[in-house]
């Protein structure tokens, strides 16, 4: 391909392909934002329109805020993926240290039952772990919903895998310097892996927000559900029929992480495209 | 300020034995250079000193106690890295106060926020300030205070990761290759810089290098290593002039020195090049190898005969490339005056005088001359 003269008619099919791949992805939110903005007659009605005749998106709001503690929904969602993304790097961190920097017996055999984790679905463990926080008393708790996922062997296998990459000298620097074993991972090695900390983060809060399995199943109070859970049952119960205030309680759980990205737009690209996964 | 002796060091990775048993003392305010090819373990015996690797046998005493076993800060020896390693998200200023804030400041106070609150971190923080500016004005960083590593130059990298070892006035310094990164002009006048330093602060250097022009111009004495040994130790003149081991006669001296094959006599005599030296050994008689450096060898007069292969011509001197007639040796010959150059594929006479001849046994082990003979070859040059 020559950069003089680029060939137009590429440049456009490449262009008509990749519109065509971006609306078919966005169909659904804007569909949801459409209906989200439509009175209840307009919704029902046998003519489709994107564009509402009247903006109802206020009412639906007002009524999906009323038939349900939306709010409360959205503080536990960021209760639990703070607590869980805070809770795996806490742990992570010094794990990924270890297996990447430090020299002991069996670190290789460790790192393989690592990579081995990865391999576990969630849904496998489930049943157990479920028995697990029965007998110990913890279902239907915040607990419940965080304990299970402080241990993330990906969040492990992420950061030994950039942890490799920072070069040796950095550490005995830091040893020379004074600084404890405990003291480099936070210290040292943590200011150098912001950006992969960050990715990280990306997944694992996009992740446990938008859970729906777990919760569903250690979950019976109302006070405790998170934003997906909420969603699902604002559904079966209050709504009935009524969509436009369902699609409304919807746009409203998702905000939270369009707006996080949009804010930090840069830096959710900057750690993907670091750790190499899309 | 500190005396660093090693007894009988060994260590192996993974089977491969890397440190071979070195025995060495390092007197206090010495600059000592570790040289060696690569991979000989120069590294590996600095971080051993340093704390970093435990040895697998042998002792390391500091100021005379052993200190095996104690970590690596408490050893109070400070280590300025081929990468520099500055924390890459602290500034200058910062990156020199880590070991200061870790030595000085109690856990409490070095918590993120709540620390900076405390009075008493104020008051040390103000002593810390000092003592960095102090150390600043003597390294010529005061400018550079601010910035991040990732915002400096080589050169200035590294003089902020000296200036992080000299702030914490250590017992000995250790270098591992510090200059290896810069470029030529810099190392230059980095060389200058560093022994300049080392006379000031009068500590005691432990310099690793694989470039042998850093060992000679700023070691007190040099110690040479050789897959996992030490083999000789001594002052650069020494080195130079009377290796104790082949190896030692090649590693040190740019361009090498010529090798030639020799036979030594049953009467001791020693003939190379189908001519007969004149000097004498108490070797037993067999094949010997003979070292003259490149500057010994003078060119227009001699028994010996060569063809010029090769010419460079560095402006202040000359090398010539000589191809030994009759022999399929090649020797190079180092020419002060380069007003004179032989021309390409001339035959040139050349000779060299009985002192300027190093004898190696096979085995690369030197081979003194007799005794009477050294006093003879040395007062007339040429007999
Ligand atoms: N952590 C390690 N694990 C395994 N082998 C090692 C380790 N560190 C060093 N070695 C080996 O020990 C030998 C000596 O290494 P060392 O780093 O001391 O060499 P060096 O003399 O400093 O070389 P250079 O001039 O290239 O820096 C090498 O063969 C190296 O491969
Ligand atoms: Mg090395």
């Amino acid at each position: 391909m020559s950069n003089a003269h680029p060939v137009p008619f590429r440049a456009i099919l490449r262009h008509v392909l990749l519109i065509a791949g971006a609306a078919l992805m966005l169909a659904p939110f804007i569909w949801m934002i459409s209906t989200a903005s439509k009175p209840q007659t307009e919704i029902f009605s046998s003519e489709l329109h994107l564009i509402p005749h009247r903006f109802a998106l206020a009412e639906n709001l007002r009524e999906a805020f009323a038939k349900a503690n939306l709010l409360r929904f959205l503080l536990n969602g960021v209760i639990v993926t703070v607590s869980i993304f805070v809770l795996q790097v806490m742990v992570a961190l010094p794990a990924a240290y270890a297996l990447a920097k430090l020299r002991f017996l069996g670190r290789e055999t460790l790192f393989a039952l690592v990579l081995f984790g990865i391999l576990i679905p969630p849904q496998a463990t489930a049943i157990p772990v479920f028995l697990l926080l029965h007998k110990i008393g913890l279902l239907d708790s915040y607990a419940a919903l965080v304990l299970p996922f402080t241990i993330s062997v990906f969040g492990i296998f992420l950061m030994r895998q950039f942890f490799k990459t920072v070069p040796d000298d950095l550490v005995d620097a830091a040893r020379m310097d004074g600084i404890s074993e405990f003291g480099i991972v936070w210290r040292v090695m943590l200011p150098a892996a912001i950006p992969a900390v960050t990715a990280f983060g990306i997944f694992s809060v996009v992740a446990h927000w938008n859970d729906y399995f777990w919760p569903l199943i250690v979950l019976n109070s109302e006070h405790l559900r998170t934003p997906p859970l909420a969603v699902a049952h604002f559904r079966n119960n209050e709504a009935g029929t009524s969509y436009g205030p369902l699609m409304a309680a919807a746009m409203v759980i998702i905000a939270p992480l369009v707006i996080a990205f949009l804010f930090a737009q840069r830096r959710f690209i900057e750690g993907i495209t670091l750790t190499g996964i899309k | 300020m500190a005396q660093i002796e090693l007894s009988a060091i060994s260590k192996s990775f993974d089977g491969a034995d890397v440190l071979k048993g070195i025995d060495f003392r390092i007197g206090d305010g010495e600059f000592i250079s570790l040289v060696g090819p690569s991979g000989c373990g120069k590294s590996t015996l600095l971080r051993i000193i340093a704390g970093l690797e435990p040895q697998d046998s042998g002792e390391v005493h500091i100021d005379g106690r052993p200190v095996d076993g104690i970590r690596p800060s408490a050893r109070n020896l400070a280590m300025v890295f081929q990468s520099y390693a500055l924390y890459p998200h602290l500034s200058t200023f910062d990156n020199i106060a880590v070991p200061l804030r870790m030595r000085r400041l109690s856990a409490i106070e070095r918590l993120p926020l709540l620390g900076a609150l405390l009075p008493s971190r104020r008051a040390k923080e103000r002593h810390i300030r000092a003592d960095i500016e102090g150390i600043a004005e003597q390294l010529d960083i005061t400018p550079l205070l601010r910035r991040k590593p990732g915002q400096l130059s080589g050169g200035q990298r590294q003089r902020v990761a000296v200036g992080r070892a000299m702030v914490r006035e250590p017992r000995a310094f250790l270098f591992d290759e510090p200059l290896s990164n810069l470029d030529a002009k810099l190392r230059v006048h980095m060389r200058a810089e560093l022994a300049e330093l080392h006379r000031r602060l009068k500590a005691t250097f432990v310099y690793v290098t694989h470039d042998q022009a850093e060992a000679m111009t700023m070691s007190s004495r040099i110690a040479v290593m050789m897959g996992g040994e030490l083999i000789q130790a001594g002052t650069p003149a020494e080195i130079y002039n009377e290796p104790g081991d082949i190896r030692v006669a090649e590693f040190i001296g740019s361009p090498k020195i010529n090798i030639l094959p020799g036979r030594i006599r049953k009467d001791g005599g020693v003939d190379v090049l189908g001519t007969t030296l004149k000097l004498t050994c108490n070797a037993a008689a067999g094949d010997c190898r003979i070292g003259i450096r490149p500057e010994r060898i003078e060119l227009g007069t001699g028994p010996f005969s060569g063809t010029v292969v090769h010419l460079e011509n560095l402006g202040a001197e000359a090398f010539v490339h000589l191809a030994v007639e009759g022999t399929g040796s090649r020797l190079i010959a180092r020419l002060a005056d380069v007003r004179h150059l032989p021309a390409m594929a001339s035959l040139v006479a050349f000779g060299f005088a009985p002192d300027a001849v190093r004898l190696f046994d096979p085995a690369g082990k030197r081979i003194e001359l007799r005794a009477e003979q050294a006093e003879r070859i040395r007062e007339p040059a040429h007999v």
